[in-house]
């Protein structure tokens, strides 16, 4: 078999056995891979209502068929389970070394069930399979982790996905990191890994990817990288990283600061890509195969000592990841923070921690908004939790992480210590988790992506923004409900092949990776089935979603968004017309109003015996 | 004319394009583990960067190989192995100082860069130019400059020591 391995791994950890199985060839057709495949599988082998921490959750880890190959940005695996922060599905992405060397190792597919009696990690070097005792590292951080790994295992090219101490204390939105820096991010995928006693997961792969068709394949991946090569938006990315988008959204009001109480920070440039190249850049970092690089390796001097307000010990010599655009926004716009070196540290501590940077900037700023209103006063916290606070967000990123003092509540998301208080209005987000940086308001694309989005409110489900600022008008609901289901599509399919979806922003396109696909496994797909794979994926999500007691009402967004317009910027007086957007939405997918898919339109994907 | 890969760290961003490059070339597939180019990692940097055969003048492989398979490419000057020779003994992957000769395991031959005939997989893969193609005419100028560094280095440590001896 070419393009896939047709293999998966599957450990189960309560007996400590360990089984390959191969994959259906028709689920590789119909699903593509990576995202779909795990979703097959999620909804076949577990009850969509369990708990996401009961050991019945499954932990999938999945390839693409690309996954692995020199296509630019081919290094991305999934990791499919039941969110802890979401209790939906949900399918965490992440990039790095780890995923290609999964998959050279000779497996599709890693399925981990059941719950360790004690912490464990798991070894994979080709077909050796074993889970050892993890207890001298339990309690580690990522960073100590890995090391320690490589060391004691002694081969040097091992690569390590691993939890921090914040998956370990199952943090809503802990997160699985790789290669120390690339996190499987959002949804709390962490804290079902922590939940079963899983420390880490160390690869070795020296096997091979086939190619069906080796001379149409590699002219194809030579086209995009010709594309990739000439992009614009691809050298912005590679000159100056995602936090280049800050740039955009603050232009166009979309830019959320204070906890989406303005859509634009007035200190934005302190923290933007120009900013970051200027002060702290050391230099740029890439996934396996990609050609962008817009990793950023940063590395602060002693005037960052002055933040030192940590009260675990840290190594903060070393040059490090980060800020993404997402962290830049989240630990620095959202919170008030116009300090770069904060920005980093506590990026830094997200990443060292293993927590999603995205939800814990927006959990901080819900609770400085509540500190602001008196709701939260300083007998609960150990420090003021005023906006601008850079001691209040570095401290509180890393109690979180511990679950010490207030941390142990802002453990549990913004929506759960909202509803804790009584005051529900200040979560900002969907399904339980949190906004990522575009705001609804500005792009109303934004809107009904997020609040449709099967695994909670994301950006990487659909990514309107810049159609929206270019050929449309961003502020207008009219026929955005329809465009963004068929983006929702193509991004699914997208991310089915196991490439990154900033390739297909920086010119390696959807369309052309059908041409790859199909060189590589040897079947004939065109662009159309990939938008049905995509649909096929989505829907299977769906009704995973409901089978798990999710209903419309769950497709929302808060008021703040709907009924509290902007009062300056280029997106005042707007506020998100989704009604007009989710209904239009429905009807274009074939879902009966209550948002449930029909029987017909199940028969018409070919699920219908799910 | 001689040719050697010069490969410039900075400019690495750690992707193993060359590695995926070099492994088509190798086997036909993707297999990175067959790759006679490595991308290593520096963690405290958050670095990478690739390292192959500098092909030297005095090839210790060379010399060690007690059976003459590894001989010089005319049009390049790489040094190549002579799979139908090797006898697959590893004399060379133990005598090579930077650990770029490697013992493939179908077959147990030798197997070190040959820069692909002159024309390497690696340096046309490569996005950001990190590797490149060299005549030795310009690879001496490069070293010159290196040259003047150490011996500046050399001088200063060297005053260093004679005032601590005082």
């Amino acid at each position: 078999m070419a393009g896939w391995t047709g293999k998966l791994l599957r450990v189960n950890l309560t007996s400590g056995s360990t089984r390959i199985e191969s994959i259906p060839d028709a689920w590789n057709r119909d699903f593509l891979g990576a995202r779909g495949v795990a979703a097959r599988y999620l909804i076949q082998e577990m009850n969509p209502a369990a708990d996401p921490l009961d050991p019945e959750n499954r932990l999938i880890f999945a390839t693409g068929p690309l996954t692995g190959t020199p296509v630019p940005c081919a290094a991305r695996y999934m990791v499919v389970t039941k969110g802890a922060q979401t209790g939906a599905i949900t399918t965490s992405n992440s990039g790095g070394h780890w995923g290609p060397e999964l998959k050279l190792a000779g497996y599709d597919l890693l399925i981990v069930e059941g719950k360790a009696a004690k912490p464990v990690y798991l070894l994979i070097y080709d077909d050796f399979v074993q889970l050892r005792d993890a207890s001298n590292i339990w309690g580690q951080g990522v960073f100590d982790t890995e090391d320690w790994l490589r060391r004691h295992l002694a081969i040097p090219d091992i690569r390590v996905a691993s939890i921090g101490p914040a998956g370990e204390k199952l943090v809503r939105f802990a997160s699985i990191m790789n290669d120390k820096h690339r996190a499987a991010g959002r949804s709390g995928v962490g804290a079902v890994m922590g939940s079963k006693n899983l420390k880490a997961i160390a690869v070795r792969g020296t096997g091979r990817i086939d190619v069906a068709n080796p001379e149409a394949f590699m002219k194809a991946v030579w086209e995009i990288r010709g594309e990739m090569q000439a992009n614009p938006t691809r050298k912005m990315f590679s000159d100056l990283g995602t936090p280049a988008t800050m740039d955009f959204t603050q232009a166009h009001g979309g830019l959320p600061a204070y906890n989406f109480r303005q859509g634009q920070f007035e200190h934005f440039d302190n923290l933007n890509g120009t900013a970051i190249r200027q002060q702290r850049l050391v230099a740029n970092k890439a996934c396996y195969a990609c050609t962008v690089a817009c990793g950023r390796v940063t590395r602060l001097n002693e005037a960052a000592d002055k933040y030192l307000v940590n009260m675990h010990r840290r190594n903060w010599k070393n040059a490090t990841e980060g800020p993404e655009y997402e962290t830049a926004w989240s630990l620095g716009a959202d919170v008030g923070v116009d300090d770069l070196d904060a920005v980093i540290k506590a990026h830094w501590l997200c990443n060292d921690l293993g927590m999603d940077p995205i939800s814990m900037g927006a959990t901080i700023a819900a609770a400085m908004e509540l500190y602001e209103r008196g709701v939260i006063t300083d007998q609960d916290v150990e420090l003021p939790l005023v906006f601008g606070s850079a001691q209040a967000l570095i401290r509180m990123t890393e109690a979180t992480a511990y679950r010490e003092g207030f941390g142990n509540v802002l453990a549990e998301g913004s929506k759960r210590m909202g509803d804790s208080f009584g005051h529900p209005e200040v979560f900002m987000g969907t399904k339980g988790q949190e906004f990522p940086a575009y705001d609804p308001r500005a792009f109303q694309g934004m809107g009904v992506a997020y609040a449709t989005s099967n695994r909670g409110a994301c950006h990487l489900r659909a990514w309107t923004c810049g159609a929206e600022t270019t050929t449309m008008d961003p502020h207008t609901p009219i026929g955005k409900g329809p465009w963004v289901a068929d983006e929702q599509h193509r991004t699914t399919a997208h991310d089915n092949t196991g490439v990154c979806s900033f390739a297909g922003a920086t010119g390696g396109t959807t369309d052309l990776l059908v041409p790859c696909v199909a060189a590589i496994t040897g079947h004939d797909f065109s662009y159309d089935d990939f938008l049905m794979i995509g649909q096929r994926t989505w829907n299977v999500e769906r009704l995973f979603n409901l089978r798990a007691g999710l209903t419309r009402a769950d497709d929302s967004l808060p008021d703040r968004l709907l009924n509290e317009a902007h009062t300056s910027g280029p997106a005042a007086g707007v506020t998100v017309d989704l009604n007009t957007m989710l209904a239009a939405y429905y009807e274009h997918r074939g879902w009966t109003p209550e948002g449930i898919p029909t029987k017909q339109k199940l028969a018409e994907l070919g699920i219908d015996d799910l | 004319m001689g040719k050697r890969l010069n490969i410039i760290p900075q400019k690495c961003t750690g992707c193993r394009q060359c590695e995926l490059a070099c492994a088509w070339v190798q086997t036909g597939t993707f297999q990175p583990s067959h790759s006679l180019v490595r991308v290593s990692i520096f963690d405290e940097e958050a670095s990478y960067a690739p390292h192959t055969c500098l092909q030297c003048d005095e090839a210790w492989c060379m010399n060690a190989c007690p059976v003459n398979a590894i001989a010089i490419d005319p049009e390049t000057g790489a040094k190549c192995v002579i799979s139908s020779l090797c006898i697959g003994c590893n004399l060379c992957t133990l005598t090579c100082p930077f650990g770029t000769v490697f013992s493939m395991p179908q077959g147990n031959k030798a197997a070190k860069c040959d820069l692909c005939g002159g024309q390497p997989a690696c340096v046309a893969s490569c996005p950001t130019d990190a590797i490149q193609l060299l005549d030795t005419d310009q690879t001496g100028r490069w070293f010159a400059d290196w040259a003047e560094h150490v011996h500046f280095q050399h001088v200063a440590a060297t005053a260093d020591i004679r005032q601590g001896d005082r």
